[in-house]
């Protein structure tokens, strides 16, 4: 059975509301369209409902479009959503963006712009809900991997996640070499394989490329299976994100607190989940610790939200004695502690990777 | 009809947001500001004392910070402790970009 995704419109005017509907009907995918005049109602029927994709415009009486957004891309973020505005101030698009807006269109004004518009809105909803490489949705990077050994193509792949990058060598149907975050071979493959979701590319063959693995694709493939799925199961493996550690298991929440430590220059580390459980390691009084940060997250995400900033990031504190970065990560607080030689943007970028590679 | 109607439907503006900076005392007062007048002055009231407070908290929690800084998608907010109160730079995304492009122009 053919499955109707839902739409929800949001526009105080409802003769816009009117047109957009009949619009978005009459879209090949057929959505189920519902309205709202306001922001609030909006809201309400995000609560009752699984939908899709929500449309609105930005400026709204008492609850405007911002606003809404700010609330839904923490609500719900894996509602698609498309500002429609006919606000011409630029400076909001960068801004819209920035909260994890989809797409950013001006309200069209001719009719070749309303096809673009409508056919952008149909690929938006055909495109499936499943994680997966943007290129080739819902395949995993081993069948990227595979259907070019197979294939008995040359290539370089690039992937990228988050702020980790990686190339694996193909030539001839076999995989050559592979890189990461200065770890090189099959060590680098397996990291790369870890990674569930990203970008790629394919780069123009390197044939020159010296090959540091030797192994059948298939074998390689197999073994990096294997090793996934124990380190998966290993609740305790030694795992690090440093390039002084070992390079081939990096850091997972599966792994916990302890692999963490053994990051290049973290001196504690605090993990809260759900305001109530805590884990910590290097910390003589966790509680004082955690009661300070979960108070400062909940204070600068009600700020975040006022402002209309998005959702909050990271915050860094920095002192004389010490440095401490603080992430949110699927419900859980993460506080770690570094050493204080290390600067505002070495701190953001390392918790970057930490955050990336606990997510992934 | 429809026309007035949609003539006299009240928006109000879309918040703003802006690169600068400002001062607050220890009480989260505002000293001086180069924030323009149209971004609402309970907002920035909002952005000191949140700050002032995660300063105090901090160091009732045996924490030693003389800066913080708290990253969100639209804005960068990163606040000094001065003399028991803070100077705080706002910074959006915008002027992030700007600012790179310039220093790989120079």
């Amino acid at each position: 059975m053919e499955i109707r995704r839902k739409v929800l419109l949001v526009d105080d005017d409802p003769e816009l509301l009117d047109i957009y509907r009949d619009t978005f009907t009459e879209l090949p995918s057929k959505p189920e369209v519902e309205t709202a005049t306001t922001g609030t109602k909006a809201l309400a029927m995000l609560e009752s409902g699984e939908y899709r994709l929500l449309v609105t415009d930005l400026r709204m009486p008492r609850m405007d479009g911002l606003q809404l957004l700010a609330i839904v891309r923490r609500k719900w973020p894996e509602l698609r959503t498309v500002v429609l505005t006919s606000n011409a101030d630029e400076r909001f698009r960068s801004r819209v963006y920035a909260l994890g807006v989809d797409l950013y269109w001006s309200k069209p004004s001719s009719e070749a712009e309303m096809a673009q518009f409508v056919e952008c809105m149909e690929s938006l909803l055909a495109r499936e809900e499943e994680p997966g490489f943007r290129g080739v949705q819902s395949k995993s990077l081993v069948d990227l991997v595979q259907l070019e050994c197979i294939s008995q193509g040359s290539t370089v792949l690039r992937i990228t996640n988050g702020p980790f990058t990686g190339h694996i060598w193909v030539s001839n149907g076999e995989v050559v070499d592979a890189e990461t975050e200065e770890v090189r071979g099959e060590a680098a493959f397996q990291r790369i394989l870890r990674w569930k979701a990203g970008n790629f590319e394919f780069l123009p063959a390197e044939p020159a490329r010296p090959r540091t693995i030797f192994k059948p694709y298939n074998a390689l493939l197999l073994e990096t299976a294997q090793a996934i799925d124990e380190s998966n199961h290993a609740p305790e493996a030694v795992e690090t994100i440093a390039p002084a550690g070992p390079p081939d298991s990096p850091l997972t929440p599966a792994s916990g607190l302890t692999a963490l430590m053994e990051t290049d220059g973290v001196e504690f580390a605090l993990k809260m989940v759900a305001d109530t459980r805590i884990d910590s390691r290097g910390l003589n009084q966790p509680e004082l610790l955690a009661t300070w940060v979960r108070q400062s997250v909940n204070r600068f995400r009600e700020l975040g939200e006022s402002l209309q900033a998005g959702n909050l990031d990271l915050i860094t504190g920095m002192g004389a004695q010490q440095n401490l970065t603080i992430a949110n990560k699927g419900g859980t607080d993460l506080c770690v502690g570094w050493k204080p030689d290390l600067t505002a943007e070495d701190l953001r970028e390392r918790m970057k990777k930490i955050v990336t590679l606990w997510a992934s | 009809m429809g026309f007035i109607t949609s003539w006299f439907r009240s928006t109000k503006p879309l918040l703003q947001l802006y690169t600068g900076s400002f001062s607050i005392d220890r009480t989260g007062q505002i000293l001086a500001t180069t924030i323009p007048s149209s971004f609402p002055n309970d907002l920035l009231r909002s952005i000191g004392q949140a700050v002032m407070r995660t300063f105090n908290e901090a160091q009732a929690a045996r924490l030693s910070l003389g800066e913080l800084v708290i990253h969100f998608p639209g804005l960068k907010i990163t606040a000094r402790e001065m003399r028991g109160g803070a100077f705080i730079f706002l910074t959006t995304p915008q002027s992030q970009t700007t600012y790179k492009r310039k220093q790989s122009l120079l």
